[in-house]
């Protein structure tokens, strides 16, 4: 029965292998590059959405096809408790970040990694984040611990897991049909405003 | 200083992957966690930890009657007793060696083709604080709510992800002269 939970040490093992493998594969999904998850916001360049979809849809579709098997126990598996407020507020400050910082954690690390100068600042930055909340985490700390029951999406929507596994597959196939297509539209629009070095904006016909 | 790198195109690059293969695999990975020590990835919660430690070295007292780091420092606790700490340990030896065998590992300022490197890093800080401040207080980033929450269908970390979204295409048009 999964998960295995084995003792500490392996499992610290593991974290490095597995880690090992996060940060292989978002730098070869190009996520080493500010400019590439920048790009993600002005329309430019879907990677972000293709590849965190496909990432959420296949680790789903493995937990309910495994589940339904028997193979593994949901209730032994971490779920992120809902705190509503903190997220939404959290995730606001957090995209607002990312949009001028043009990293998330993860790829800041991965972007560190591969020596990228900007990617440290970053990282710089975000340490001075974390520790300007735990300074004025005395203020927030109500707010912040606001919520915390294990919610999931089947509670909120009342369906089945099964269902929701299905809704959730079928809204990320079209958002990936929905970014193929603006990627086909903007390949012809030049950059808002044109290079300052004169390097020419034509416009290239889509296909 | 360094002039901010433009043009990306290097000779030797090894080709990025497919977004939806990379996504793939990504999941698999995401997967093995949840199979094996029933956790997910993450990010932020490991510098939370390293942040803790370094200012455990100049402000001890602060930091274990701190609210958002007590924790860490707790009777019989330690710091980098987590399994984030050593998946982002990973994450860095995984990053590194990627970026060398796809010939994109290099020492440089990336950024907008409008600023120079000096704004780039200032921006690049700037942004780096507020995401390190979102992060705790939604209690994860894009690794650890987003991708792993959403995984397993948690509620509010799919509140977050399209809060993140939000805020970041919110901003974008205002902020367009760093990026466009």
């Amino acid at each position: 029965m999964m998960p295995l939970k084995p003792e500490v040490w392996v499992a610290y093992t593991f974290a490095v292998l597995s880690g090992f493998a996060f940060g292989f594969v978002l730098e070869r999904a190009g996520f080493g590059s500010s400019r590439k998850l920048a790009a993600q916001f002005y329309l430019r360049d879907m990677t972000v959405l293709k590849v965190m979809f496909t990432a959420i849809v296949t680790a789903m579709l493995g937990l309910v096809v495994l589940r339904s098997l028997g193979f593994v126990d949901m209730e032994k598996i971490y779920v992120n408790p809902t705190f509503l407020g903190p997220q939404v507020v959290g995730g606001l400050i957090f995209g607002a970040g990312f949009a001028i910082g043009g990293y998330c954690p993860g790829t800041s690390i991965v972007a560190a990694a591969t020596g990228k100068l900007d990617a440290v600042a970053f990282l710089g930055g975000a340490m001075t984040g974390i520790l300007a909340f735990a300074g004025v985490y005395g203020k927030l700390a109500g707010f912040a611990t606001s919520g915390g029951q294990r919610e999931l999406l089947m509670d909120w929507l009342h369906l089945s897991y099964g269902t929701v596994a299905i809704l959730v597959t079928l809204l990320a196939l079209g958002m990936f049909a929905g970014a193929e297509w603006i990627e086909r539209k903007m390949r012809g629009v030049p950059a808002p405003v044109a290079k300052p070095d004169g390097e020419s904006a034509a416009p290239t016909p889509a296909e | 200083m360094a002039k901010v790198i433009r043009d990306e195109s290097h000779p030797v690059e090894k080709p990025m992957w497919d977004p939806y293969v990379a996504g793939f695999f990504l999941g698999l990975v995401l997967l093995a966690t949840f199979l094996v020590v029933g956790r997910g990835l993450g990010a932020s919660g490991a510098l939370a930890r390293f942040t803790a430690r370094i200012a455990d070295t100049f402000v001890p007292t602060w930091v274990s009657s701190n609210g958002a780091f007590g924790g860490y420092f707790a009777k019989g606790a330690r710091w980098w007793d987590d399994w984030l700490v050593f998946e982002v340990i990973g994450v860095v030896l995984g990053g590194l060696a990627a970026g060398i065998t796809s010939g994109r590992f290099g020492i440089k300022v990336e950024g907008g083709p409008r600023i120079t490197a000096r704004q780039r890093l200032f921006f690049a800080f700037l942004g780096g604080a507020i995401v390190g401040f979102g992060a705790r207080l939604a209690q994860g980033c894009t690794s650890g709510q987003a991708l792993t929450g959403g995984a397993t269908l948690a509620l509010g970390s799919w509140a977050f992800m399209f809060a993140v979204f939000g805020g970041a295409y919110g901003l974008a048009y205002f902020v367009r002269r760093l990026w466009t």
